[in-house]
C-alpha cells in the first residue's frame, strides 16, 4: 500500500496524490497519443467514446455530485449540435465561434431547465427533464427553418482556422483535446468551493443551507455547467454523426447517457469514462454477439446430440436476431449493475486494487453495504 | 446595541402552534439554553431562526438587523451557525469536506476563476484550510480528518457537526441537543468545549438540552418551554425549581 | 382517453403511497397485460371475460414476483437508484414483448367493438364507456381498500416508516408484493381496456408518460387525485388537439407537467413536505 507522505497544504490540492500516480496518467496519456499508430481501425469508434465521454462527465457533475437526475440530457446535446450546425453552416461563422455560441445557448437553456427544477425535488425533476426532452424533441421536429425537420441535415467536416479536419486522426485528436480539456476544467471545478457545494446539496440540502450556500444558485449553476458540457460534446458529436435528425436525440440515447454514469460508477470522473466506454462499445459487442453466440451456444450443447445441437443454435439465433433486442439488453445490464454492483465499474476497480493492495488480508465485508429500511421523506 | 433578540415569535402546522409568543433575550457572551419537555417546540424555534420555517408572527433581531424574513442561505454569512438534532453531515465526504465546507460563507472566489483554479483560488483554498485546521486542533480530531462520515461513529460524528458549525466563524452558535447520544465521558467533554467556545473563542451559544447537568454546569441563563409557550425563565437553578416546569416534566 | 390516463396514474400513484418509489416501468406493465389478453383471446381461443380475468391474474403475480426478486434488494438505496432500475426494466420488457409477440400491431376482438349507443345526443362507442366505467369502479374500489380496510392502511404505513412497521408485526415483505401486484393488476386492467382503442402495440407503454403527467396533476399520494389528473389531461390533450396548431396535443400533456411541477409540486390533492430536522 502507499501511503503519500503530506507535507503541505498544497499538497491536498494538486491534481494528483502523488509521483506515482501521475506517472501512470501520463503513461496513459502517451498511449492516447500513440493510439492512431497502434489500432487505425478502431480511431472512429474511439472518437466516439470520446465524445461519450463529455456526455458521461457532463451528467457525471449533474447526476453523481450534485444529485440532479436528469434524464433529458439528449435534448441538451440536440441543442448544441443544431446550433452548431446551425452557426457554422447556415451563418458562415468560424468554427470555434460557433462552437462556443453552441456552447453558450445550450448552457443558457440549461439555466432555463434548473429554474423550475429549483422547486422540485427528486423524482419529480427526473419526471421534469423527461418532459423537456420530449418537449425539445418536438421543437426540432417542427422548427424547419434551422433544424430540416425529419429530413434531417448533413453536417460538413470542421474546418478550424482554414485548416481541415476530416481526417480521422485529426478528428481523433481533436476530441481528445476537448476531453481533457474539459476533465481539467470539471476536476478544478469539484476540488473549489463551488464543487463542495455540489457536493453538499446532493447529500443534505438543509445542512448544505445552514452553511451558507445558496441552493438556487448552485442548482442552477449545475445545470448550465452540464448542459454546456452537453453543447460542446452535441458540436463535436455532429460532426462525427455527419446527419442530424431529430430521433437520435431521443429518450433512449438520454437512458444510455444515464446507463453510462450509473454503470461506470456514480460520483467519480473515472466512472464516467469507464461508462462512456462501455456504452459506446456495447452496441460493437452486441452485433458481434448477434453473429458468434448462437453457434458458440450450439456448440457447448452438442453433447446432447446434432439434433438438440440444431435446435438450441436455431432457437438462440432467432432470439437473438431480434431487433428489439438491443434496448433490452441495456436495459438488463442496468438493472444488473443496480442490484449487484451500485458503484459501478469504477467501484469495481477500486474493490480490485483494495484487494490487491491488502492482499492476504483482504475481507469480504469490506464493501458489503449495511441493510437499510426506507423511511418515508413525506411530511405530513 | 442587543445581541439577539426574539419576540412573540409563533408558527402555526395546520391547526397546530407549535410555538406562541416567545419571546427572549441573548446577550453577548451569554450561554442561554433552551429546555422543555419533547414536543415544546424547542427545536421548532431553531429551524425558525435558521429559517428554515417561516414564522406566523413575531420577530427575530440579529444584532439590531430584522431577520425574520432573510433567506436561510444569508443567514451564516451574518453569523449564525447551527448544529442539527438528528446529524446532517455529508455522508459520501470526508471529515474535511465537511469543515471545509463549513467555510463556505467566507467564500471570496469567483465561478470563473475556479474553473482555471488560477492561484488566487489555490492560496484561498489553503486559507480555508488554515481555518479548518484550528478546528479541528481546538475539537481534537486529527486522527479522523480524511476519513469518511458513514465510517464515524457517532460520538465523533456529533463533534464533527460542531466542528463544522465552528468553521463558519459564527458570533452566535445554535447547538441543538449537543450532548444526546452521548456518554457521561463525552458529555463532560461538551461541557469543556462550550465553556472554552464561550471564554476563548468569544462566541454566543444559544442551545436546547435535555441533560440537567450539562444544562446546570454551562448555562448561564435558561428558558424553559412547554406546549410552545415560555413557562419559566431565570438562572439555571431557578427555572428547575419552578413549579410551572416541575409539573411539565413530571406531570400532575 | 383521459380514464385510461388516470387508470395509469392510479398504478402510479399506488406504488407511490406503499413503497415511496415511481416506477417508470408501469407503461410497459400495461402493455405486458395487453399482449398477455390478446395472447389468451386470440391464440388460445379463450373468452374475453376470462381473458381478461386471467391477463389481469398473470401480469398482476408478475409484479409481485418482480418485487420479491428485484426490488426488494434496491429498497433502502437512493431513490435515484430505484428509478434506474425501473427504466431499466421497462426496457427489457419491451424488448421481451417484442421477442415473444413480434413487432406488429394487433387488435383485440372485445364484446363491446362495433357496437354504439346513443348518450343525450351523442353517439359513443361502447368501448370507450367500458374504459370510463372500469376506471371509476377500480378508482371507488381501490380507494375504499386504501382508507377503510386493514390490508390498505397497512400499506400506507409500510410506506411511511418501513422499520416501525416491522415492529408494529406488518409482514413488510408480503405488504410490497401485494402492492406490486395489485399495482401491475391495475396497469393489466388498463391496458386491456385500452387496447380495443389504440391497438396493442409495444409502444403501448409511452402513454404511461403522460400518465406521469396526470398522477403529478392529481398528487402523487392521492388516489382520486389520479382519476382527476387523468381527466384533466385528457381533456387538454383533445382541447389542444382541437384549437391549437399541429403537433401541440402531443406536447400539451409535457407542457401541463412542466408547469404544475413547476407552480404547484403537490399537485391538486397531494401532500409534498419537507424533511424534518
Amino acid at each position: 500500500m502507499r501511503f503519500p507522505f503530506k507535507t503541505s497544504y498544497r499538497q491536498d490540492l494538486t491534481l494528483f496524490t502523488d509521483g506515482v500516480q501521475r506517472n501512470w496518467y501520463l503513461a496513459l496519456l502517451l498511449g492516447l497519443l500513440l493510439l492512431p499508430k497502434i489500432v487505425p481501425a478502431y480511431l472512429v469508434d474511439i472518437s466516439l467514446v470520446l465524445i461519450y465521454g463529455l456526455c458521461g462527465l457532463s451528467l457525471m457533475v449533474l447526476a453523481g455530485y450534485t444529485g440532479l437526475v436528469s434524464l433529458g440530457h439528449a435534448a441538451f446535446l440536440g441543442i448544441g449540435a443544431y446550433a452548431h450546425v446551425y452557426f457554422t453552416q447556415d451563418l458562415g461563422l468560424p468554427w470555434i465561434v460557433s462552437v462556443a455560441l453552441a456552447t453558450a445557448l445550450t448552457a443558457a437553456s440549461g439555466v432555463l431547465v434548473g429554474l423550475p427544477a429549483l422547486r422540485m425535488t427528486g423524482v419529480y425533476l427526473t419526471i421534469a427533464t423527461l418532459a423537456f426532452a420530449l418537449i425539445i424533441q418536438e421543437v426540432f421536429t417542427r422548427w424547419d427553418g434551422v433544424t430540416h425537420g425529419l429530413k434531417g441535415r448533413p453536417v460538413d467536416k470542421p474546418v478550424i482556422f482554414g485548416i481541415s479536419f476530416a481526417n480521422e486522426i485529426a478528428f481523433y485528436f481533436l476530441s481528445l483535446a476537448f476531453l481533457i480539456g474539459a476533465l481539467w476544467i470539471t476536476r478544478n471545478l469539484l476540488r473549489s468551493p463551488t464543487g463542495r457545494a455540489w457536493v453538499a446539496i446532493r447529500d443534505s440540502e438543509i445542512a448544505a443551507q445552514s452553511m451558507g450556500v445558496n441552493l438556487a444558485a448552485y442548482k442552477t449553476l449545475a445545470f448550465s455547467y452540464s448542459a454546456a458540457l452537453m453543447g460542446l460534446a452535441g458540436a463535436l458529436f455532429a460532426h462525427k454523426i455527419g446527419y442530424l435528425a431529430p430521433d437520435i436525440f431521443s429518450v433512449l440515447l438520454s437512458i444510455q447517457f444515464l446507463l453510462m454514469v450509473v454503470v461506470g460508477g456514480l460520483g467519480s470522473l473515472h466512472g464516467a469514462l469507464f461508462g462512456a466506454v462501455f456504452v459506446a462499445f456495447l452496441p460493437v459487442l452486441i452485433s458481434q454477439g448477434r453473429d458468434s453466440v448462437p453457434a458458440w451456444i450450439g456448440g457447448a450443447v452438442s453433447i446432447l446430440g446434432a439434433d438438440a445441437s440444431a435446435a438450441v443454435f436455431r432457437l438462440t439465433d432467432r432470439f437473438v436476431k431480434q431487433p428489439g433486442l438491443e434496448p433490452g439488453i441495456f436495459g438488463l445490464i442496468l438493472v444488473l449493475f443496480i442490484l449487484f454492483e451500485p458503484l459501478g465499474i469504477y467501484g469495481r476497480w477500486v474493490k480490485l486494487k483494495v484487494y490487491f493492495s491488502t492482499f492476504p488480508l483482504y475481507k469480504r465485508a469490506t464493501f458489503k453495504r449495511q441493510r437499510a429500511y426506507m423511511r418515508s421523506e413525506r411530511l405530513r | 446595541m442587543s445581541f439577539f433578540k426574539a419576540e412573540g415569535v409563533g408558527i402555526n402546522f395546520g391547526g397546530v402552534k407549535a410555538l406562541d409568543g416567545v419571546s427572549f433575550e441573548v446577550e453577548t457572551g451569554q450561554v442561554f439554553t433552551i429546555i422543555g419537555p419533547n414536543g415544546a417546540g424547542k427545536t421548532t424555534i431553531f429551524n425558525v431562526i435558521s429559517r428554515i420555517y417561516d414564522p406566523s408572527q413575531g420577530r427575530l433581531l440579529f444584532c439590531d438587523e430584522d431577520i425574520t424574513q432573510v433567506p436561510a442561505h444569508e443567514i451564516a454569512p451574518r453569523g449564525i451557525a447551527r448544529t442539527f438534532q438528528n446529524i446532517e453531515l455529508f455522508e459520501h465526504a470526508t471529515v474535511l469536506d465537511n469543515l471545509l465546507l463549513g467555510r463556505h460563507a467566507h467564500k471570496r472566489s469567483r465561478f470563473l476563476e475556479e474553473l482555471l483554479f488560477l492561484p488566487r483560488v489555490r492560496a484561498l483554498e489553503i486559507e480555508h484550510r488554515e481555518a479548518a485546521e484550528k478546528v479541528i486542533d481546538f475539537l481534537d480530531l486529527q486522527p479522523y480528518r480524511d476519513r469518511l462520515i458513514a465510517n464515524l461513529p457517532y460520538g465523533v460524528r456529533k463533534v464533527v457537526e460542531l466542528a463544522r458549525a465552528l468553521c463558519t466563524q459564527p458570533k452566535l452558535l445554535l447547538l441543538d441537543e449537543p450532548s444526546s447520544g452521548l456518554s457521561v465521558e463525552e458529555t463532560e467533554e461538551m461541557a469543556f468545549w462550550i465553556q472554552d467556545i464561550r471564554s476563548l473563542l468569544h462566541i454566543t451559544v444559544l442551545m436546547v438540552e435535555h441533560d440537567m447537568s450539562l444544562v446546570s454546569s454551562v448555562s448561564d441563563r435558561v428558558l424553559a418551554l412547554n406546549y410552545g409557550r415560555t413557562i419559566a425563565e431565570g438562572t439555571a437553578r431557578e427555572v428547575q425549581e419552578h413549579p410551572e416546569v416541575v409539573k411539565a416534566y413530571l406531570g400532575g | 382517453m383521459g380514464c385510461i390516463y388516470g387508470l395509469v396514474a392510479l398504478g402510479f400513484v399506488l406504488i407511490y403511497k406503499a413503497t415511496e418509489l415511481v416506477n417508470f416501468a408501469q407503461g410497459d406493465l400495461m402493455m405486458l397485460g395487453a399482449f398477455t389478453c390478446y395472447m389468451f383471446v386470440v391464440w388460445y381461443g379463450i373468452g374475453y371475460w376470462v381473458a381478461f380475468a386471467a391477463a389481469v391474474a398473470v401480469v398482476g403475480l408478475f409484479g409481485a414476483v418482480l418485487d420479491s426478486v428485484v426490488l426488494r434488494r434496491v429498497l433502502g438505496q437512493p431513490q435515484f437508484a430505484v428509478v434506474m432500475l425501473t427504466i431499466g426494466l421497462a426496457a427489457v420488457f419491451r424488448s421481451f414483448a417484442s421477442i415473444v409477440w413480434g413487432t406488429e400491431i394487433y387488435t383485440l376482438p372485445t364484446p363491446f367493438s362495433a357496437h354504439t349507443s346513443r348518450v343525450g345526443g351523442v353517439s359513443v362507442s361502447h368501448e370507450y364507456v367500458s374504459i370510463i366505467v372500469g376506471t371509476v369502479v377500480l378508482c371507488a374500489v381501490l380507494y375504499g381498500f386504501f382508507t377503510y380496510t386493514k390490508v390498505g392502511v397497512a400499506m400506507q404505513a409500510v410506506s411511511q416508516n418501513q422499520l416501525a412497521a416491522y415492529y408494529m408485526g406488518i409482514p413488510v415483505k408480503l405488504m410490497c408484493s401485494l402492492i406490486w401486484a395489485i399495482s401491475a393488476g391495475v396497469a393489466a386492467i388498463a391496458g386491456v381496456l385500452l387496447a380495443p382503442v389504440s391497438l396493442v402495440d409495444i409502444n403501448l407503454g409511452f402513454i404511461g408518460l403522460k400518465a406521469f403527467a396526470a398522477a403529478v396533476l392529481g398528487g402523487f399520494g392521492s388516489i382520486p387525485g389520479a382519476l382527476v389528473g387523468g381527466l384533466t389531461i385528457g381533456v387538454i390533450e383533445l382541447m389542444s388537439g382541437a384549437y391549437l396548431p399541429p403537433g401541440f396535443k402531443d406536447v400539451a400533456a409535457y407542457l401541463v407537467l412542466l408547469v404544475v411541477l413547476a407552480v404547484r409540486p403537490q399537485g391538486i390533492f397531494g401532500a409534498v413536505g419537507r424533511k424534518k430536522v
